[in-house]
């Protein structure tokens, strides 16, 4: 029973993991329907500019959560403008072109950030200090769930609840649902469509971030190639929950999570991934639109 | 007042990335002396370049969307320079003479190393070409193409290990288990569409380089299969130089074929099916076209070359691991069919030798090979989202003056 | 329409007449002794290529100041293989056509197979820096392959050794991070435990490189009862696996291989990384030939040297050697004098065996105190 419930809490992290950086793909997703491959790069780049911050930081002698903080709120900021500036140069002027069009600027794009973090910086791995500091009621629990992963789960959690919440109620996120269900429409009801798009590729990067800063503390090193491992499995989990939603971003998440969690503790870590893809296949073979996607009927 | 404001846009702009790229460039810290490198120049760097870069990036947009009005306008002749060039038989014929001549010169006037990158960037011509029917003409977006050049290239492989089946016995085979497998990933992904479809094929490519590599049993696992014989003819002994020549003229000979097989293809019943699905799926099954089974033949059809690719890219190489097969090599063979214009056989063509040729050209600057690789993919699209070479639809024309009266093509 | 299929052919044709016209093969003067550079130069991998290079651009100095060798100069060919075996065929074809004497190369053991085939039919020498597949000295089939590394099965040896007789554990744990050298290096393990009798494997599994997480596999590691766990692969994942392993109050040992022995594995795993038992090349920290190599990188190039790079010193010196003794760089001749004459290098003194690998290198087990890796005696 303990080893199920340590299974249990280990996908659990890993899940939510995969949840945070999967909330960036599902939103652009379903504004634009594009599968934004140089998301995870943002998530790396997060990861790096906090790495940068804090080690500046602490070097200058500064400790404690104050860098944790700092760290965070530059890595957002900078996520969120790198974010913003990839959708300005690869992604805006593609809006009338061929479907794949943008999909192969996304690749392009993936691949010139990563080559530009390793070449400014390095190709070598690079220990990320452990931003989170122990929480001393999690001690007698240290062998089922560390301070970090604890974290990292209350914080999917937190910030899914706001992103919910926040589409569900603001001007901003009724702009960008509005644009989600059919762009020409918006427009006409005086909705800035290029503004919303902006917007949502701001908020699914500064997210990334986040993600970049919990996950890196967790895993304790970085590199350049970090984004696209962890783009390619958050992808997954946001295709399986039903690409364009955000719950179903983070059931995809942890079932992606569990699934590996429990296929490398009772099967073989060897398959571990091709577990998870099998999974992905049957269930779209079932619900073609994902979990919780909404299967559409196609306009004729 | 124009000039001025296109300036400030320019400085701006120029702020903004040398802010932006400030941690990234300027900072390094080496974690573990405890020093921080500060490298002011590579600001001054991208200041200036991004001031300088933004000019021409408005002016090219600037061109590009004054090119769509008057494309919209209808004053742009709607067939491209390119293709008017090549409908003009006075200029392709001894062009095309000219370039017979060269192809088969080529490896006796350049050195074994030229010929073999040639080669390569054939074996890629014909994967793009594998890869065009499934994207480019039935719109079926396959991120997995390399599990079907995977499959061909240890087909080979493992026959040849255990059986010491020869190269050409071995060929048709791998053709044959590209279908298979196509049908096989057609099977399950029939009822998907657009971007589910492409998550999954991309989960099959990566379940296949992952079986390989964890079933030590089947495959030898990540330590790959060594020695494996190049292409044999009637049993002569070739040199290394000799061989290489004679994959040369292999691959002309099987893209000759390829390109033929493909054009025939596209006009022919399947190919027309296929292009109605990719415009649009409900009003295709309302012509009456059997939509299961349009698609299957576009997998299994599609995965046939990667097949056979995968053959003689075990030959080739003479050693094959899993590590060869990643989801970045589906990512270059959908980019040459992307790049060079989707649906265009010479579209795809160009594109390969472009995304081959070039790197390989470019080893001086192997550091930013992959650098410039994105940026290239990344302003080819915004410039020109058709690819090099814009697929012209086949247009039918009536003419009176046809014989018979029948409608003739034009 | 029947014309198009040759238009097509038209195109593609002219497109590469093109390039071709302006990038044609170069032509080099006759009278150097070319030494080709051959591994990974950019890319991911390029931190275990490049030193390699470095370190062959400064024995080549330092011979060429005095004077070459035979009364030649030596020139160098760098060439990138991003460790693909695919690539590697076109870089040796690339080295082998601008009529390269030897070989230094390749770093990858899947490119080095690739490549040494087509050096093979040329009749060329390649001596590697790194490529530690036990195949390519044991099989046989590459006669003309040299390495100053010892192979992966001396390693896998050496650790399941330690692990029996020194640290008496009866329960060993093998993973793997399912790479080439990783899972090549465990499967040796995994045989040589079996066939001591005096231990058993109670776990062998593949981790999946890269991954966010490995709370699982660490679970079933502690399920398991093991009392060692051996691992085959790089740094990252090692430094991963110990982090979790120790932050869930699991203290049984942790015994790697070369790819461990690294010390950016202690800058990263920090204090966890104490007590890790990794094996690597024999000490050569008071070799006199080492620390002048060292000092020379350092003077030239500003910066510790990095992976492999007195293995890539003394394979320059050792093929460089083996020409001036050979007196010409026919293939017998200097093939013979690679297995006859014993030659200084960095590593110590060294010549080879029949097979190409090297006799007078070996590993040592090294443990992680106190934040430095001390040999093991």
């Amino acid at each position: 029973m303990d080893y199920f419930l340590e299974l249990l809490l280990g996908g659990l992290t890993r899940g939510s993991i995969y949840a945070l950086i999967a909330l960036g793909y599902t939103m652009v997703y379903g504004i634009i329907e594009l599968i934004n491959f140089a998301h995870g790069e943002i998530y790396m780049i997060g990861a790096f500019t906090a790495l940068i911050v804090a080690s500046v930081l602490t070097m200058n002698g500064m400790t404690g959560i104050s860098v944790l903080i700092l760290a965070s709120v530059v890595a957002v900021l900078y996520s969120a403008a790198y974010g913003f500036t990839v959708e300005k140069i690869a992604y805006k002027p593609l809006r009338q072109a061929p479907r794949l069009s943008p999909l192969i600027s996304a690749i392009g794009m993936s691949i010139f950030l990563q080559n530009y973090v390793l070449l400014a910086q390095t190709s070598d791995y690079l220990p990320f200090p452990n931003l989170i500091p122990v929480l001393p009621f999690m001690e007698p629990y240290s062998q089922l769930m560390g301070s970090t992963e604890l974290v990292i789960v209350l914080t999917t959690t937190v910030v899914t609840v706001i992103l919910t919440l926040f589409i569900k109620f603001t001007k901003i996120g009724k702009a960008m649902r509005a644009t989600a269900q059919d762009r020409s429409m918006a427009m006409l009801t005086g909705v800035n469509v290029n503004r919303v798009i902006s917007n949502t590729f701001i908020i699914g990067s500064a997210l990334a971030a986040i993600g970049g800063v919990l996950i890196a503390s967790h895993v304790g090193r970085i590199n350049f190639y970090i984004g696209f491992i962890a783009g390619i499995k958050a992808f997954t989990a946001a295709v399986l929950g039903g690409i364009g939603s955000i719950p179903g971003a983070v059931l995809g998440g942890l079932v992606l999570g569990w699934t590996e969690s429990f296929a490398t503790g009772y099967v073989s870590s060897d398959y571990e991934d091709v577990f998870a893809f099998c999974l992905l296949v049957l269930i779209l073979i079932f619900r073609p639109a994902g979990l919780l996607g909404r299967s559409t009927a196609q306009k004729v | 007042m124009k000039a001025l404001s296109e300036f400030k846009k320019a400085l701006i702009i120029s702020l903004w990335f040398m802010l932006l790229t400030f941690p990234i460039m300027v900072i390094r810290v080496n974690t573990i002396e405890k020093v921080v490198e500060w490298r002011w120049r590579n600001m001054a760097f991208i200041g200036i370049g991004s001031f300088l870069l933004s000019f021409v990036w408005r002016y090219l947009l600037g061109r590009k969307e004054k090119g769509r009005k008057l494309a919209e306008a209808g004053s742009v002749e709607a067939r491209p320079f390119s293709r008017r060039l090549l409908d003009e038989p006075r200029i392709y014929r001894p062009a095309l003479a000219a370039v017979t001549l060269f192809a088969v010169a080529f490896p006796f006037l350049f050195s074994s190393y030229q010929t073999n990158i040639m080669t390569t960037a054939l074996m890629y011509v014909m994967l793009g070409l594998g890869l065009n029917i499934v994207v480019g003409l039935a719109g079926l977006l396959d991120l997995g193409y390399v599990a079907f050049y995977a499959v061909g290239a240890y087909s080979y492989a493992l026959l040849n290990h255990h059986f010491g089946l020869g190269f050409w016995a071995i060929l048709p085979v791998g053709a044959l288990l590209g279908v298979l497998f196509g049908i096989l990933l057609g099977f399950p992904v029939l009822r998907l569409r657009g971007d589910y479809l492409a998550i999954v094929t991309l989960g099959f490519g990566e379940i296949i380089r992952l079986i390989l590599e964890n079933w030590n049993e089947f495959s030898f696992g990540p330590s790959g299969i060594a020695n494996i014989p190049r292409p044999g003819l009637f049993g002569i002994q070739m040199s290394l130089n000799e061989a290489t020549i004679y994959l040369y003229f292999l691959m002309i000979a099987l893209c000759l074929f390829t390109i033929f097989v493909v054009n025939r293809l596209q006009d022919s019943r399947i190919g027309r099916a296929w292009i109605a699905l990719r415009e649009d799926e409900v009003a295709c099954q309302a012509m009456g076209i059997d939509k299961t089974k349009t698609k299957l033949t576009a997998f299994a059809l599609g995965a046939t070359w990667a097949g056979m690719v995968g053959v003689i890219f075990a030959a080739k190489t003479t050693f094959i691991n899993p590590a060869s097969f990643t989801f970045l090599e589906s990512a270059m063979i959908l980019s040459i069919v992307v790049l060079g214009g989707m649906g265009s056989i010479i579209g795809v063509i160009l594109g390969a030798f472009i995304l081959i040729l070039t790197p390989e050209y470019l080893r001086a600057f192997s550091n930013y090979r992959m650098l410039l690789f994105g940026t290239t993919m990344v302003l080819m699209m915004v410039f020109r989202p058709q690819g090099i070479v814009t697929n012209v639809r086949r247009i039918y024309k009536f003419r009176a003056r046809g014989r018979d009266g029948e409608p003739s093509q034009a | 329409m029947k014309y198009s299929t040759f238009r097509t052919a038209l195109l593609t044709f002219s497109g590469a007449a093109l390039l071709m016209a302006v990038l044609s093969g170069s032509l080099f003067a006759a009278d150097t002794i070319k030494l080709g550079v051959a591994g990974a130069h950019s890319g991911d991998l390029a931190s275990y290529g490049l030193p390699t290079v470095k370190a062959a651009e400064l024995v080549v100095k330092e011979i060429n100041a005095k004077g070459g060798i035979l009364g030649r100069q030596v020139e160098l060919l760098v060439d990138d293989d991003v460790c693909k075996p695919e690539v590697a065929t076109n870089t040796a074809t690339k080295l082998v056509s601008q009529k390269v004497d030897v070989v230094i190369g390749h770093i990858c053991s899947g490119a080095t197979k690739a490549a040494l085939g087509i050096y093979k039919d040329a009749k060329v020498i390649a001596i590697s820096p790194s490529a530690t597949n036990p195949d390519l000295t044991q099989s046989g089939q590459y006669p003309n392959f040299y390495r100053t590394i010892a192979s992966d099965d001396t390693q896998a040896l050496l650790e399941v050794n330690f692990a029996i007789d020194k640290l008496k554990v009866k329960k060993i744990a093998v993973l793997h991070d399912k790479g080439d050298y990783g899972k090549g290096l465990a499967e040796y393990a995994k045989k040589f435990i079996e066939e001591s009798k005096k231990a058993t494997v109670v776990l062998f599994e593949g981790i999946t490189p890269g991954a966010v997480d490995y709370s699982a596999v660490v679970q079933k590691i502690k399920r398991s009862g093991a009392e060692a766990v051996i691992f085959g692969g790089y740094h990252p994942e090692a430094s991963s696996i110990v982090s979790q392993m120790r932050k869930k109050d699991m203290k049984i040992h942790f015994i790697s291989d070369d790819g461990v022995k690294d010390d950016t594995f202690i800058k990263v795993a920090q204090k966890y990384a104490e007590g890790v038992y990794a094996t690597g090349p024999k000490d050569t920290s008071k070799n006199p030939l080492a620390i002048a190599a060292i000092e020379a990188h350092k003077k030239a190039y500003g910066a510790d040297p990095g992976a492999f790079f007195l293995n890539g010193y003394a394979a320059a010196q050792a093929i460089l050697a083996a020409i001036q003794k050979a007196g010409s760089t026919d293939y017998a001749a200097v093939g013979k004098a690679l297995q006859t004459e014993f030659v200084e290098t960095p590593l110590g003194k060294i010549k080879f065996d029949k097979r190409g690998d090297a006799i007078g290198v070996g590993f040592s087990m090294y443990q992680v105190r106190k934040g430095v890796y001390v040999e093991v005696k």
